[in-house]
């Protein structure tokens, strides 16, 4: 468990790392990017996997099922968009 | 058990490398010349999470698992990979809407476990980053489903009615009491609950009335809140994976919005703020 300022910092430092890795971005990736870090946030996943994991009573299992379900969706989803977008962005760059 | 101590060790080690791959993915993606490694990358640090989260679950509602991921994962993967290229936006909309959803549930999850009359009374960060965490989950998941509908074509009206503002001002601040008596007062399932309720009427209703030219830049914006919502319930369960992307994403989404905003001229407390953009008329 990370506590008090040690997190706060964990914060901050991913907050200007999120600001600085997507600082150039020209506008007509604007809409991939969007969706490629649609797909990161995916990672919900795995905390909702040990929710579940975690879960005794049938309400908790019926929430963390459904935190599952939806993370798996969240996750998969968002890469199959992502990529079909990026994949079409290349190809219209081939003929070029 | 110096096997389970293992296990969770290399656990630990396999969200670090994942989180580094996605910040390399990321940043990869930001350039069109390495675009697509970007995703690739991304999405290999995605299997070794998840594979990884199968070794510390101890294989407790082992079965529930795979069921769960096998439902969310076959039915969106097909439809990702056959839906038309146009209908991207409202697909990326929903899938955002899915993940806030599961940050809302795990959020859910944990105040319920804590109203518990055994259960440990939590820290007080814990419990308040939980809410709020809950709080913008929710939000980002109604808001999105809305916005999905109108760039589906579903719901091709903008809803507006006098004092609109002041009736979501009004739910927002409701919410907002609901989550801090939660925090401050006492951890009652029923006041889980309406706070729910109370979050999730006030996505909707914050998104009705904006046109469906906007939506790109709000569906930014809820991408954005998912991420934060997402590192906050990775700090009230403790799993550090989910706070450095959460974050990552919440901080990379919200500059994201404010690029997009700008390219389309529009300031964003005008798409957000203002009814008479035209942006519904103009789809």
């Amino acid at each position: 468990m990370i506590d008090g300022f040690l997190a706060l910092y964990i914060f901050m430092l991913a907050a200007f790392t999120g600001k600085e890795i997507i600082g150039r971005v020209p506008v007509i990736l604007h809409t991939p990017l969007m969706s490629g870090s649609n797909f990161v946030h995916g990672i919900v996943l795995v905390g909702a996997m040990i929710a579940l994991a975690h879960a005794e009573s049938p309400l908790a299992i019926a929430i963390g099922f459904i935190g599952v379900v939806l993370g798996a969706g969240n996750a998969a989803g968002g890469y199959v968009v992502t990529e079909r977008m990026l994949e079409m962005f290349k190809s219209s760059k081939d003929k070029k | 058990m110096i096997v389970q101590e293992s296990l969770v060790l290399l656990a630990k080690a396999s969200y670090l490398l994942a989180a580094a791959l996605f910040i390399l993915g990321i940043k990869r993606m930001s350039s069109p010349v390495t675009a697509r490694k970007g995703i690739v990358q991304a999405g290999i640090g995605m299997v070794i999470a998840t594979l990884a989260t199968f070794a510390i679950t101890g294989g407790h509602n082992i079965g529930l698992i795979t069921a769960g991921l096998a439902i969310g994962v076959i039915p969106t993967w097909l439809w990702g990979k056959k839906v038309a290229m146009t209908d991207m936006p409202q697909m990326v909309a929903l899938f955002n809407g899915m993940g806030g959803g599961s940050a809302a549930a795990i959020g859910a999850g944990e105040l319920l476990k804590f109203t518990q009359s055994d259960a440990a009374q939590p820290p007080l960060a814990t419990l308040a980053l939980a809410v709020v965490g809950a709080l913008i989950g929710s939000v980002s998941m109604t808001g999105s489903i809305i916005a999905w509908a109108k760039l589906d074509g579903r719901m091709d009206k903008r809803f507006m009615f006098g004092g609109q503002q002041v009736v979501n001002f009004a739910v927002l601040v409701a919410a907002a009491l609901a989550g801090a008596a939660l925090v401050f007062w006492k951890l009652d399932a029923s006041l889980v609950v309406v706070f729910f309720l109370l979050s999730l009427a006030f996505g909707v209703l914050m998104t009705l009335p904006i046109g469906g030219a906007d939506m790109p830049v709000v569906i930014s914006l809820y991408n954005a809140f998912t991420g934060l919502a997402v590192a906050f319930e990775g700090y009230a369960m403790g799993i550090e994976a989910l706070i450095v992307a959460g974050m990552v994403v919440g901080a990379a989404g919200t500059f994201l919005t404010q690029l997009m905003a700008k390219a389309m001229n529009r300031p964003i407390s005008n798409v957000l703020f203002s009814n008479f953009g035209g942006g519904g008329e103009a789809t």
